[in-house]
């Protein structure tokens, strides 16, 4: 691409001919109010806020939709853009429910954001859509009297389940009602909300419940997910990809938790597991390719979309729900805990591990569920805030035993590709009975929404081998680009026998019930985090973790019992149904 | 490319109301369909003339549907185009469709109906419609010439353009025009004039200057612009029409009112400015007293702001009211 120059407000900018005038501006420096525009999604130039002047050009110009050309003169501020975008921003706050305290955004969405600079007055149009219904299905809220029709849900979402409805002032957005479609609840519509108009159910009303219970005499634990410790600092001002593993464990201890564990090592079973399986299917070809299981979304993509390929997902449960059995069956008797006694909070990046949690497959043979709240990362930094616990400057803490310790291997499930990495590092201990040298797959690692490899496994040459096993796998994220797989296997059943499918753009990292805001960019910063982590990892083998080897030596001494702690069988339901909340 | 040079010389102009130059127009879809050799280029003929008191698309159907297939089939054979389309509003497709199809005969050429009114006619939306898409207007650029219906090059012109380039053909043109006269107007009814005829004078001819005080409306029966009887010694620009209003019979604060209702009734809710400009400026009218600051900077910034020509058009024919003729507004503010 040619190199042009251009001006801005003055300023000489060197840039790629062709890109959007609000790219350029951003990349250097310069602040255009937008809302409707996300790095992730096409332009659509709907909510006319960052309009700019060109020299030479009458009237007014879009910079998220007018491409820079050579010399070209950008005026970013004058009388004329400030009095449209006045305007323009009066009207979106006449179609948006002010909510600010149970915003996914908290405080800092653009209306907020631009209305004080602008003078803008929040109350020039009273709401027009105070009178429209709130939506949930599954754990996604929509509420319609907060949407200022901006699209961008519509156009994320991976299964289109977001219709438009009617034209002119009456448009609406429309969870679909056509019986083919349903929410996989990857939450990726929250993320892209400029407004908050989209929450998840719990979002922030439902979490003093947890504390009552402690009060009245229950144990509460709590387990954090791979990917949280990389993001969560966002919230407290940290930069984004900060790691904070042991500030938040100290964070949740301070807020009353008496056990802090880490989902990873919940995710070093899930490996344990899923590798065993793998390698057991790979080697005796049957319902090929496996598919992860470790996506809620996911899962409910191929029940609901494509049932026929069920018997390809694995059996093994997620992380989150492995610790749970642990922590329910194993810890609790060992510390004279009657299970029904504890409260199991998760908290996940996620939406659909609300849903996941809730899924009745999924509970012990005496009734008792797994995990009794999910929290997403927003709802613990939300009352972490409010109990004034600040986890930018508390001190570090890290998390219980016999819980609380990951390999590396563990950590990488919060990226794409990292549950992937994890098996294969255990998978090659389970074909050769040795250790791998060399941990890092490179190949499965990165943001790309689809990488293919060929991963060569061969039994090292001093230990008499040339014993080698060829894998073909393939890690998707972003559901949109499972379709592109799927396509794949149908042509060529046989071309993958290992299948990665996070529903979520770059995997939990950029998860639906991540901090907002997320973008390519944030989600590239959280992920490099993880892999620091996992690098020096004293282990870095999900089966080599001490704590994973004493609960197999301790607890898992037969495989029925390992069954019944790490394996399920769902029964998927039809469509979620559309619930209309008061 | 002969042909194109033909319409240059003759300096032809869009006949929808944008006026755009009908010769660079052909030329550059005959320059993309180049370029892209192997992809289709269609022709569509616009006939969807949603403007209130517009009706001379229709009066051409009716009278010359030969020229206006003939135009269709010259531009089809110039830019290389294997497929056209007529598009026309619902009660044109139904009144005429059978005596287009005797002219179009054995050609590949298409009737296919305009589906919203008004914003049809805009030519991405009515691309979008063709499509089977959400009739809505696409960002520009890309523009149809390079990137139309279906992604592929795309003439797009209006009924009355092509009737004139059938006369470049039979070398009949004469630099004129329709135009369509009515309201309180004697002698209503679609006149052709030179291009450059003044208001005044098209009023003079036709007989239609009235005895009464008035105002005219020229354009569209929406977007035009108001005029007093002072205003008019200038040619039409916009959409051929002349809407007189007998001054003391016309309530204009109605008028405004149903212009508003209007283009409310057709905005397709893509765009901030439009979508919720509308419904505010809707909400304010219907109010006793009105805030005259607000409502003009609302307006300001539908004009300024608004992602197409709907949005945008709503400006001119309330300022321009508010500019030449009294209206009674009870003003919250002082005018400013």
């Amino acid at each position: 691409m040619k190199k042009i120059t251009i001006k801005i407000d003055g300023k000489k900018i060197t840039c790629t001919e062709g890109k959007m005038i609000l790219r350029v501006a951003q990349e250097n420096g310069v602040e255009i109010p937008h809302l409707c525009d996300h790095p992730d999604l096409q332009v659509k130039a709907n909510c006319r806020m960052c309009v700019v002047k060109i020299k030479g050009r009458n009237g007014l110009f879009t910079a998220c939709s007018t491409p820079v050309e050579d010399e070209m003169e950008i005026i970013t501020e004058d009388k004329e853009i400030r009095r449209s975008r006045k305007t323009n921003l009066e009207l979106i706050f006449g179609q948006h429910h002010l909510d600010c305290e149970n915003c996914t955004w908290g405080k800092r969405c653009g209306l907020l954001q631009y209305q004080k600079p602008l003078r803008a007055k929040i109350t020039r149009f009273p709401n027009r859509k105070e009178k429209r219904q709130s939506k949930q299905f599954g754990p996604i809220i929509f509420e319609g009297k907060k949407c200022i029709d901006c699209r961008n849900c519509v156009e994320v979402c991976p299964v289109g389940y977001y219709e438009i409805e009617k034209r002119g002032s009456d448009i609406s957005i429309e969870p679909s009602k056509d019986k083919n479609k349903d929410c996989v609840y990857c939450g990726q519509c929250i993320i892209h909300c400029p407004v908050g108009a989209i929450k998840s159910d719990g979002e922030f009303e439902e979490m003093e419940k947890v504390f009552e219970l402690k009060k009245q005499g229950k144990v509460l634990v709590v387990q954090f997910a791979p990917s949280i410790r990389t993001s969560i600092g966002e919230e407290f001002g940290m930069p984004y990809g900060s790691i904070a593993t042991d500030k938040l464990s100290a964070a949740l201890k301070k807020l009353g938790f008496d056990y802090v564990f880490d989902t990873s090592v919940g995710a070093d079973f899930t490996t344990t597991e899923e590798a065993g399986e793998a390698i057991e299917r790979i080697l005796s070809g049957k319902d090929l390719p496996i598919f992860t299981s470790c996506c809620p979304s996911w899962v409910k993509y191929v029940e609901f979309y494509h049932p026929h390929l069920r018997k390809n997902i694995s059996h093994a449960r997620s992380p989150q729900m492995m610790l749970a059995s642990i922590v329910k069956n194993y810890f609790a008797p060992k510390q004279k805990i009657d299970p029904k006694n504890i409260v199991m909070v998760s908290i996940m990046p996620c939406t659909a591990k609300k849903y996941e949690a809730s899924r009745p497959e999924l509970n012990f043979e005496n009734g008792l569920k797994p995990i009794d709240y999910v929290w997403t990362t927003r709802e613990l930094a939300w009352i972490l805030k409010d109990k004034k616990i600040d986890l930018k400057t508390i001190k570090d803490d890290p998390a219980d035993n016999p819980l609380g310790d990951p390999s590396g291997a563990g950590v990488l499930y919060g990226a794409s590709g990292g549950v992937m990495e994890s098996a294969l590092r255990t998978a090659y201990f389970r074909l050769f009975g040795r250790d791998l040298q060399k941990v890092d797959f490179e190949q499965v690692r990165g943001q790309d929404g689809v990488k293919r490899a060929t991963i060569r496994l061969c039994k090292p040459v001093k230990f008499g081998g040339d014993k080698c096993v060829e894998l073909r796998v393939a890690v998707v994220n972003g559901l949109k680009n499972a379709k592109i797989i799927l396509d794949e296997l149908k042509e060529d059943p046989k071309k993958y026998q290992f299948v990665e499918v996070m529903a979520c753009p770059g995997g939990c990292i950029g998860g639906g019930g991540q901090p907002l805001p997320t973008n390519e960019e944030i989600r590239q910063k959280r992920a490099v985090s993880l892999y620091q982590i996992d690098k020096i990892k004293k282990v870095r083998l999900a089966h080599q973790n001490p704590q994973v080897q004493q609960v197999y030596k301790e607890f898992l001494t037969d495989k029925k019992l390992t069954k019944k702690m790490f394996e399920v069988d769902f029964k998927p339901e039809g469509k979620s149904k559309i619930k209309i909340k008061k | 490319m002969k042909f194109i040079n033909k319409i240059q010389v003759a300096n032809l102009k869009g006949r929808g109301g944008a006026e755009f130059p009908t010769a660079f127009k052909w030329l550059s879809v005959a320059k993309g369909h180049l370029k892209e050799f192997n992809q289709p280029c269609y022709v569509v003929c616009n006939g969807a003339e949603g403007e209130p008191g517009m009706f001379k698309d229709g009066y051409i159907l009716q009278n010359y549907p030969e020229k206006v297939i003939e135009g269709i089939k010259i531009a089809m054979d110039t830019v290389g185009a294997e497929k056209g389309y007529i598009y026309l509003r619902q009660d044109y497709l139904k009144k005429f469709k059978n005596h287009l199809k005797k002219y179009i005969g054995k050609l590949p050429i298409e009737l296919t109906a305009e589906k919203i009114g008004y914003l049809g006619g805009e030519e991405t939306t009515l691309l979008e419609t063709i499509q089977g898409d959400r009739p809505e207007p696409r960002l520009k650029p890309p523009y149809p010439t390079d990137f139309g219906l279906f992604g592929c090059p795309t003439l797009i012109n209006n009924v009355e353009t092509f009737y004139q380039i059938s006369q470049i053909q039979h070398n009949e043109y004469k630099n004129t025009r329709f135009f369509c006269i009515s309201g309180d107007a004697p002698k209503k009814g679609v006149y052709e004039f030179p291009v450059d005829m003044s208001i005044g004078e098209i009023l003079k001819r036709t007989k239609n200057v009235p005895r009464f005080n008035y105002f005219v409306q020229v354009g569209g029966g929406a977007a035009g612009e108001i005029l007093t009887k002072e205003e008019l010694n200038k040619p039409l620009t916009g959409a051929g029409g002349i809407i007189v209003y007998n001054l003391k019979k016309t309530d204009t604060k109605e008028l405004i009112k149903k212009w508003v209702n209007f283009f409310f009734d057709y905005n397709c809710g893509k765009c901030v400015p439009c979508r919720e400009g509308l419904y505010r400026l809707r909400e304010m009218l219907q109010k006793k007293e009105i805030d005259m600051v607000l409502l003009r900077s609302v307006l300001r910034t539908m004009r300024d702001t608004s992602f197409c020509p709907l949005g945008k058009s709503v400006y001119l024919p309330i300022d321009s009211m508010l500019e030449s003729v009294k209206v009674n507004y009870k003003n919250k503010r002082d005018i400013k």
